[in-house]
């Protein structure tokens, strides 16, 4: 324990937890005075951040004592209006009544009419496991609008993704190029590596078309119109093919390019892999011998396979390798091509590659770590092509973003970068095979009242028999996940969630439990209608929503939309996991996981959202939380996580470290009873540092995946291809084009699913565009959230709210002059969809076409505990007023109403910065506050009735009882 | 004026590195953390959950554009006092609160004495020193004395609070005077400069510049192997 310079009585502590300003999760290590907070810093024995913390987690102080905190269960008043946020108090023991009457009469008749949506929770093993056992389909988190595209198109292609699951390697990488990225989701770690990277003289490009955050260190910013990457990248990967700068030895081996794929367009089996035995699946793909001139099976014969050229198979089967279809593919997509689509210049495009193919010839790292290989290859060193990139929001945040992250990761593939020393490297548990992830429940028949689900609420289909959907190929789903609307939809569509329950399309729901998710505000595009809905009501006055349960630890906008309001607590004051089944805090060389231990008890009756969901499972009889005899199997959270495993004995639970009776285990064991207190004394993180012949290409790399199916991270050992072809996509193709027996698709998505599915990568302009006046609407829009509030609760921050109180729209100075906008003008910005008033500002850091702003940092009147005049209601205002969650709706050929979500085809990751606006001065006499404004609500039980006008904090006066 | 400098005496300071300041406010934020527990806390905040919040920072960021599309830089430069060698707020101080500390330079405010008069701040040309509204004191940066004084504290935590948060290590802490001290090598490695020299104030804070020279090197370099 250390102690301060302090009075002699005072009483000091220091504690260490994990962080949850953000999504992030460093280590911090708090210091209490008189049990108050003191100091919280980051941990320096924490591997994640190493003592570093941001502006947000060094505001935790003001977090925890938020006037904006809510301290007690509440229900809407009756008699009174939903939306009017006119609460009561009520016990937690009636609260638990309540839930468990209206969910155990759903769970018996009707389970899937029980939606549960989260937000940046970090607890998705356990709320995921709650709705399946519950037995719902509805369930998901928010990545289906945030950066789904991202860990589909990455998944699908290498068997890992950016974040959690993989990264950059900067500290040995020569390049780093990052794409559509401010801020980040690993957010120090990565400012900590992008400033050794730069020290240690590395170049850093950063295409983006604003040059804020990491870009504003970059060596160099590419200004590129949003929406656009997919083209940038299609010409880099023409270009790198012409200059002939691609690790065509990487390639060969280690990806799909040399796989022969049927080419007969009179065959059922056009655009599959061909295989030795003759039929359509298995890992006996072929490649192309030119020695012997024929087809051999792959990795056996020969080391040189063609990977151009087109053959035709002893069976009589024309073929042509994948890597030949690629080069067709991009043959016409030159840098002046994509010159004109980018707004980054032929001779731009053709430096980059360039710069890249230098590397690829000049620059490998070698490393002399020995190593074998699935196919039994002894290795002496491990290679690779030190060039990394990082993409995040900016390429996924468009409906053409799945296939703009599949031809990144070609291009990835191709440079020799995945799981390689200086490139693109995995983090435990993955690299996966998407044949071996969860599969979503397949018909109506995978969900029957009082029965889990059969399937996980999410999962990822490699074929038409893996989406869920009715006999007649309808969505079962109430955001159509998994439907042939969004059939790769892996992480749900929350941004559909509310209009589909309001409209009751595909039906209604009864209950709507959320956590930690603001679809009343920012977390919803269409914020305005959507709160509409969320009011509104039948002719005979019941809800169209019938029930609405908000948990969350302030009073944000989504409060005032509930029925029942559940208090929850404030990270510091509960028990959380990291959990590494699933989205653990893992390193390169090792899988980590981390917990939270309360440092400060609860406020008022707050209860973590993890003991509602305990509670509620065993009141429900959910048979994963009770025993044989009936009985409630898990005393509360915290003694779930010790003993809950995956199966009864399998050895695998929520956390990796100290397991088994005595805690010598990791990874697999039986439960330890004392596993908290251990995480408790190794600063709340486990830590497996694998042996260095595990580090690299895992995806091939024997001695890690012997090791990985022991542990139960693979289920086998085999290579999991890097994938230049989707075959999983042709798949869906072929169902639409007819071709293939099995599920079709409905005829009016035939079309549809044909050109999104296609199995190469391809640029397409977003889909709103088709729909939009370009020459009224002709600029792009987009968002980005600064550092010291990305993924954050903390508009009613005080310190926080001083960097950011209100937002601008940014204009390029250009363009703001030729319509006579000056800088802090109030001006409109305006869609197809709606119109926003805010005040402007002028930069030279921002491309011409572009206009943008901060995100979430506009607020409703009265929301999050702040005056009715703050900054953030009155100067704040959200761009989601001006972006919709559908596209317009349309009239197919079949005659149907079609109504389809505004976002990626393939994934249904939300379009949010697709969207296309104009600008113009707002009148001299009109109102000087953002437009629109929305009535307040009410006051609820325990709100301050009055604001401090002074905020003098000094821990451990004792005066944080009162707030 | 000239500035009479002892280069053998101990003048602890920052040098900030502007070629990986991302601009992320840790360095603001976790110094209003401290300091408003320390000695000299609390740092108030006005109108904290009204309109027009503001409060008393002793280190803030300011993010400015350089040069016009496409060849735009956007700097991010955190401030807080330069703890001039020659602090012109020092000898404008009616009662002395200001002082510069003998043994190391940091320059200082006794509240003890300080009356609230503001001569220093409008002395100071750099506007680092906030009077303190609701104490009606004169606060700044103390290079945040009260952990690197407290012996009780580890060696690795003796060091400002901003230092130790900053997630990118632009914050370098030592003793400018001390050659073999990490701030004093990184003003002799990078170019470490001071703000405007021709004041005579003669800053301690050090800036290290951009360092975007290597790319055209490179891209020449690359050019020259194809």
């Amino acid at each position: 324990m250390d102690t301060q310079t302090n009075t002699i009585t005072d009483k000091i502590e220091v504690k260490t937890t994990t962080c949850y300003m953000c999504a992030c999760r460093c280590g911090i290590k708090v210091t209490l005075k008189n049990d108050e907070i003191r100091f919280i810093q980051g941990n320096p024995d924490h591997p994640l951040n190493q003592g570093i913390l941001c502006a947000k987690g060094s505001s935790g102080i003001m977090k925890q004592y938020s006037p904006a905190r809510l301290t007690q269960p509440m229900r809407r008043k009756h008699g009174t209006k939903r939306g009017d946020g006119d609460f009561e108090p009520i016990s937690w023991e009636e609260t638990f009544t309540i839930l468990e009457q209206r969910l155990s009469k759903i769970r018996a008749t009707d389970p899937k009419k029980f939606g549960l949506f989260t937000g940046r929770d970090q607890m998705q093993a356990l709320t995921g496991l709650f709705a399946q056992q519950f037995g719902t389909p509805n369930y998901a988190a928010h990545g289906g609008f945030c950066s789904v595209n991202m860990a589909a198109g990455m998944i699908y292609s290498v068997g890992g993704s950016f974040w959690e699951f993989g990264g950059p390697d900067l500290e040995q990488a020569k390049l780093l190029i990052m794409i559509g990225t401010a801020e980040d989701h690993h957010s120090n770690p990565l400012k900590k590596e992008l400033s050794k990277f730069k020290r240690h003289g590395g170049r850093f490009i950063s295409v983006n078309p604003i040059r804020t955050g990491y870009s504003a260190i970059a060596d160099e910013w590419v200004a590129v119109k949003p929406g656009t990457d997919g083209a940038l990248l299609m010409a880099l990967i023409h270009q790198l093919i012409k200059i002939d700068g691609f690790d065509y030895e990487y390639i060969t081996r280690y990806t799909n390019a040399a796989e022969l794929v049927n080419i007969d367009s009179a065959s059922d089996w056009e655009g599959l892999f061909v295989h030795q035995s003759g039929k359509r699946d298995g890992a006996d793909r072929l490649w192309w011998d030119s020695d012997q001139n024929c087809a051999v099976l792959n990795h056996t014969q020969t080391n040189k396979p063609a990977l151009t050229g087109e053959f035709c198979t002893s069976d009589g089967i024309k073929v042509k390798p994948a890597f030949q279809l690629l080069v067709e593919r991009v043959a016409q997509s030159t840098p002046e091509w994509a010159a004109a689509i980018t707004g980054i210049s032929a001779t731009k495009i053709e430096s980059l590659a360039a710069e890249m193919a230098n590397i690829v010839k000049n620059g490998q790292i070698e490393l002399p770590i020995t190593w074998t290989d699935v196919w039994g290859i002894q290795h002496k060193s491990v290679k690779g092509t030190p060039i990394a990139f990082h993409s995040m929001r900016g390429t996924a945040a468009h409906s053409n973003g799945f296939q703009t992250i599949r031809a990144l990761s070609i291009l990835m593939i191709l440079l020799g970068t995945i799981d390689a020393p200086g490139g693109f490297r995995h983090k435990a548990p993955y690299p996966k095979s998407i044949d071996y992830l969860p599969k979503p429940p397949k018909s109506t028949a995978d969900f029957q009242p009082n029965t889990p689900l059969n399937g996980s609420p999410l999962g990822w289909p490699t074929s038409p028999e893996e989406l869920f959907v009715d006999d007649s190929g309808n969505p079962l789903r109430l955001d159509k996940g998994f439907s042939w609307e969004y059939p790769l939809s892996v992480h749900g569509l929350l941004h559909n969630v509310i209009t589909n329950a309001w409209r009751g399309d595909p039906y209604h729901l009864d209950t709507l439990l959320i956590f930690m998710s603001n679809l009343a505000w920012n977390s919803s595009m269409n914020t305005g209608e959507i709160r509409n809905m969320l009011q509104d009501q039948h002719p005979d006055g019941e809800y169209k929503i019938p029930f609405i349960v908000v948990c969350d630890a302030f009073s944000s906008e989504m409060v005032q939309f509930a029925d029942l309001v559940l208090p929850d607590t404030t990270y510091l004051e509960r028990h959380d996991v990291m959990s590494i089944l699933d989205r653990p805090i893992s390193e390169y060389d090792g899988p980590m996981d981390s917990v939270r231990v309360p440092i400060l008890p609860p406020k008022g009756q707050c209860k973590p959202f993890q003991e509602v969901i305990v509670e509620l499972a065993g009141r429900l009889n959910l048979p994963k939380f009770i025993n044989a005899d009936g009985s409630r199997k898990f005393k509360d959270y915290p003694d779930f996580v010790i003993n809950y495993e995956t199966e009864p004995g399998s050895g695998i639970g929520f956390l990796s470290g100290w397991r088994g009776a005595d805690g010598k285990k990791s990874i697999k064991g039986e439960p330890n009873p004392n596993q908290w207190d251990m995480y408790a004394n190794n600063n709340c993180f486990h830590h497996y540092a694998m042996p260095e012949e595990h580090h690299y290409l895992r995806n091939f790399n024997r001695n890690y995946q012997e090791w990985a199916v022991e542990v139960g991270f693979l289920p086998k050992v085999e290579p999991i291809m890097l994938s230049i072809y989707s075959e999983q996509l042709q798949h869906f193709r072929l169902a639409a084009q007819g071709k293939r027996t099995g599920r079709q698709p409905p005829d009016h998505l035939r079309e549809r699913i044909k050109t999104y599915f296609d199995p190469l990568p391809f640029f397409y302009r977003p889909l709103e565009e088709a729909y939009t006046d370009l020459i009224k609407y002709p600029l792009n829009a987009v968002t980005q959230r600064p550092m010291a509030m990305y993924h954050s609760w903390d508009s009613q921050n005080a310190w926080l709210r001083q960097i950011h109180a209100h937002n601008f729209l940014y204009i390029n100075q250009q363009t703001a002059s030729k319509q006579g906008i000056a800088d802090g003008d109030w001006i409109w910005v305006e869609s197809m969809h709606g119109k926003v008033r805010c005040m402007c500002k002028l930069s030279q850091a921002v491309e011409p076409g572009t206009v943008w702003t901060w995100n979430a940092i506009g607020k409703a009147k009265g929301a999050w505990s702040l005056s009715k005049d703050s900054n953030e209601s009155q100067k704040g205002f959200l761009l989601n007023h001006l972006i919709a969650e559908e596209l317009p709706e349309q009239v197919s050929v079949q005659g149907n109403l079609e109504r389809l979500s505004n976002s990626d085809p393939v994934t249904g990751q939300a379009g949010w910065y697709d969207v296309r606006v104009r600008i113009y001065k707002a009148g001299a006499d009109e109102e000087q506050i953002t437009s629109p404004q929305f009535i307040p609500a009410q006051d609820y039980p325990g709100m301050k009735k009055s604001r401090p006008k002074w905020l003098t904090y000094f821990a451990g006066k004792g005066d944080t009882n009162d707030r | 004026m000239t500035v009479e400098t002892n280069s053998k005496t101990k003048q602890l300071a920052l040098v900030i590195d502007l070629n990986v300041c991302v601009g992320c406010q840790a360095c603001v934020t976790s110094c209003k953390q401290w300091n408003t527990s320390g000695t000299a806390g609390p740092l108030a905040d006005h109108n904290p959950y009204d309109a027009d919040p503001v409060g008393t920072f002793f280190n803030r960021v300011q993010t400015f554009e350089v040069g016009e599309y496409p060849d735009t830089e956007v700097v991010h430069f955190p401030k807080s006092c330069l703890h001039c060698e020659n602090p012109p707020c020092v000898p404008v101080c009616p009662t002395g609160a200001s002082y510069k500390r003998a043994e190391d330079g940091i320059v200082l405010v006794d509240y003890d004495k300080c009356i609230g008069c503001n001569y220093c701040s409008w002395a100071c040309p750099w506007g680092v020193r906030e009077l303190d509204e609701y104490k009606k004191v004169m606060t700044k940066c103390t290079l945040c004395v009260d952990r690197i004084d407290d012996e009780t504290l580890e060696e690795r935590d003796r060091k400002p609070a901003c230092v130790l948060a900053c997630p990118t290590n632009a914050r370098i802490f030592g003793d400018i005077h001390d050659p073999e001290s990490d701030a004093a090598k990184a003003i002799e490695n990078r170019g470490g400069y001071q703000l405007m020299p021709e004041w005579e104030t003669n800053p301690s804070n050090h800036y290290l510049p951009r360092d975007n020279k290597r790319f055209a090197e490179q891209n020449q370099a690359a050019e020259e192997q194809l």
